[in-house]
């Protein structure tokens, strides 16, 4: 037994080789790692992790079960409240959320409740274990736009109530940001997404792709198909740009272009037609999850990569774990610096960016110290590919097809917090498509919320 | 899946397929476009709509097969299926959005160029079922590779034909009947040009000559096509546009046409490669001396 006030350490694939390869950086804990780590949680009666967590999944329950070496019982009562387990033990800040909360974590390090959801998660997939139905269908049908991880979790958990749920996915292939953004080597494809989403499935939810909401059918036509409710939940929609010079040069992308090819069209593996473009050199620009995403994926299609951030390390938005691993693989870092010019040869190709050194001013809006450009600080920096990822704002196809359906002045839906309702009698929203690029978590958080206020909203109706 | 129920060759280089999809047929309007995708590993590929059925729940695409990916749709037979065909995307073309009286007051001319003869014939047929009679201007490379000339015939005021090398009807491009046409005394005050990149960019160049709006279709790169990756971006007027959900049409005379056709380059020697290892299994030749 190890010392008490720390974690068990988690196995990973060595940093030199998983550069070069797209499979799972994190290997888990095995099943006495688990019970090794469970085993030091204190069982708080008042257990403050459950309230860090935006689905509030009973945690002190499912770890006790894992003391107890009970993992299906454990499982169960994870699925109770998260139609995703395996997805979010692998992509939840864990660290500000549930783990930010642990009372071990006072003195010591916190439990790696993350961890040890994914440990639960995984048991249950490979033993064939699927989360329990047990209530009557109601016979009302439901509509939720978008298969992503907002989308997923209100279907799952109005499925759990009795609805008859279908979901509408844009795409060719169901996970929204599970499958087109996080890449393989943090979230894989087939063995977790795809399950995740069979289990939601085998709770009763349709899911049809290939289906544009806004486009190949309008919300009012759901309704006139007899659905009573429809929860949006759309996601991220165009990518932001940075509006400098030779931002269309040939070898600029959107994260979320880049992202895409590689993880929804998998132009990493040979056996697909899709095209990705070969750099020598690639300047990832921005500090968040995304921009950690692109980054290591650019390693290993291999390329020399550097982060180009306008503040400081301290301010890089993205998760502690993110940078560690980026940084272990080999991203440079280049902080407190800011592009103001992307450089290209006579054919448009890039060949470069010019930035301008920063420093922290006085704290923003955002209570983050401003950057403020270091007069007369350019430089060049030569690189052959360009990757913005400087966020998203939401898609406008539903909004500007559907009347009555009120956006703010960001263009996304304005939706209650605590039930998704919108400005549309029995329209809900949650996720991307309301807050603007977050975290899977917190769509996940929102679809909860839409599916209790759709729930409340039949009631009423029929009460 | 979405089952082909008609194939059929235009012309040497150019294919027709009717293919089943019901809620897309039911929504389509002219001017937009959808993506299909041949297979699981396949790219998925924007294509403009060429026509549409609701009471048969099907759409038209037209393409010349020019990669990998359309080598492979254009393998496919009558009775096979596409993996995935999704759309309508894109908003429908201007004219759906101009009133009667505007309709009315309006002299249209469609400039077709090549494979772009199809996508423009719904719009031209949209007219027609409105009493309006649009002038349509066909210009091929030569005579074998002209189609849909009877079909626009039923539906268009005066269609002219011109090929580059002259073995049919006129000799000569696009912008040389155009010229002819408004040195006749003809006037026009709304085109609409479909087709090669480069061909419209002239058409645009000749149509400002002359002082006619011009509105145009761009097909650039395009990953998902709904409005999230970005690829497709052009500037039209100096602001940053999206082809997926702002446009695919726009006007020609404020697009910068020298950057939408670097961008379209991007992956040329990707899809030089994907085209070999389709055709031949490899890309290697082997004596370049340079691998």
């Amino acid at each position: 037994m190890g010392d008490v006030l720390k974690k068990i350490p988690v196995r990973e694939q060595d940093p030199k080789v998983r550069g070069t390869n797209f499979d799972e950086v994190c290997y888990g804990y095995n099943e006495e790692e688990a019970v090794a780590e469970a085993s030091r949680c204190l069982s708080c009666k008042n257990a403050k992790c459950i309230e860090g967590c935006p689905v509030n999944i009973h945690i002190n329950e499912f770890i006790a079960k894992v003391k107890e070496k009970d993992f299906e019982a454990a499982y169960q009562i994870i699925s109770k409240d998260s139609s995703l387990p395996a997805v979010c033990g692998r992509v939840c800040p864990q660290e500000t959320q549930c783990e930010g909360k642990c009372i071990r974590g006072l003195k010591g390090e916190a439990i790696s409740i993350g961890k040890l959801e994914r440990f639960v998660a995984d048991y249950a997939r490979e033993k064939g274990i699927k989360p329990e139905v047990s209530c009557e269908k109601n016979g009302h049908k439901i509509a939720v736009i978008g298969a992503g991880p907002a989308g997923l979790t209100c279907a799952g958990d109005l499925a759990r109530l009795g609805y008859d749920v279908t979901i509408f996915e844009a795409l060719h292939k169901a996970g929204g940001v599970l499958t087109y953004g996080i890449p393989e080597f943090r979230l894989p494809k087939d063995e977790v997404v795809a399950k995740e989403v069979e289990n939601v499935k085998s709770l009763g939810v349709k899911i049809l792709t290939d289906v544009i909401i806004g486009r190949t059918e309008s919300l009012d036509e759901l309704f006139e198909q007899g659905f009573e409710a429809v929860f949006i939940g759309s996601g991220a929609g165009l990518p932001m740009f940075m509006g400098i010079p030779g931002e269309n040069a040939n070898g600029v992308f959107s994260a979320n272009e880049y992202l895409t090819r590689n993880n929804l069209m998998k132009a990493f593996r040979d056996d697909y037609d899709t095209p990705i473009y070969k750099a020598k050199k690639v300047a990832v620009v921005g500090g968040g999850n995304v921009a950690m995403d692109a980054a290591r994926t650019a390693l290993r299609l291999g390329a020399d990569v550097h982060l180009v951030y306008r503040r400081s390390e301290a301010e890089l938005p993205a998760r502690a774990e993110e940078v560690h691993h980026a940084k272990e693989e080999g991203i440079k870092f280049d902080v407190l610096t800011n592009p103001v010019e992307i450089l290209t040869d006579e054919n448009d190709y890039v060949t470069g960016i010019r930035c301008i050194r920063m420093e922290l001013g006085e704290p923003d809006a955002s209570g983050r110290r401003r950057p403020v450009p270091i007069e007369g600080s350019e430089f060049e920096m030569e690189c052959d590919a360009v990757i913005m990822s400087l966020g998203t704002s939401p898609n406008p196809l539903i909004a500007s097809t559907t009347i009555g359906l009120d956006t703010n002045k960001r263009k996304c839906i304005i939706a209650n917090e605590e039930n998704g309702a919108t400005s549309r009698d029995g329209v809900f929203a949650g996720g991307d498509a309301v807050t603007g690029a977050a975290t899977v978590i917190l769509a996940m958080g929102a679809g909860k919320a839409g599916a209790k206020g759709i729930d409340e909203f039949i009631r009423k109706k029929y009460a | 899946m979405y089952r082909i129920v008609e194939k059929r060759q235009l012309s040497a280089v150019v294919w027709e397929m009717v293919v089943e999809a019901p809620l897309l047929a039911a929504h389509a309007k002219p001017g937009q476009f959808l993506i299909v995708r041949a297979d699981e590993v396949g790219e998925r590929v924007p294509l403009t709509i060429c026509d549409y059925d609701a009471e048969r729940g099907t759409v038209t695409i037209v393409f010349q097969p020019v990669g990998a990916s359309t080598e492979k749709f254009a393998a496919l037979e009558e009775g096979d299926a596409f993996a995935d065909v999704v759309g309508p995307l894109g908003r429908p073309s201007d004219i759906l959005d101009m009133s009667e009286e505007e309709l009315k007051s309006k002299k249209f001319l469609f400039v077709c160029g090549g494979v772009g003869t199809a996508p423009v014939y719904p719009q031209v047929k949209w007219l027609h079922e409105r009493g309006i009679q649009a002038d349509v201007i066909i210009g091929c490379r030569t005579k074998d590779l002209l189609f849909y000339e009877d079909k626009m015939r039923s539906v268009a005021g005066n269609l002219y034909i011109t090929t580059d090398d002259g073995s049919y009807m006129h000799k000569g491009v696009v912008t040389s009947v155009i010229d002819e046409l408004v040195a006749e005394g003809k006037t026009y005050n709304h085109c609409v040009a479909i087709g090669p990149m480069i061909m419209m960019k002239f058409c645009c160049l000749t149509t400002e000559k002359h002082k006619i709006p011009t509105i145009v279709s761009m097909n650039p790169i395009m990953v998902d096509g709904t409005g999230m990756c970005g690829a497709c971006r052009l500037t039209v007027g100096g602001e940053i546009k999206f082809a997926c959900v702002d446009g695919p049409e726009f006007d020609g005379h404020k697009i910068n046409w020298a950057e939408c056709m670097k961008r379209a380059q991007m992956y040329k020697t990707q899809e030089g490669e994907a085209k070999l290892r389709y055709e031949e299994g490899r890309t290697h030749e082997g004596g370049c001396g340079n691998c």
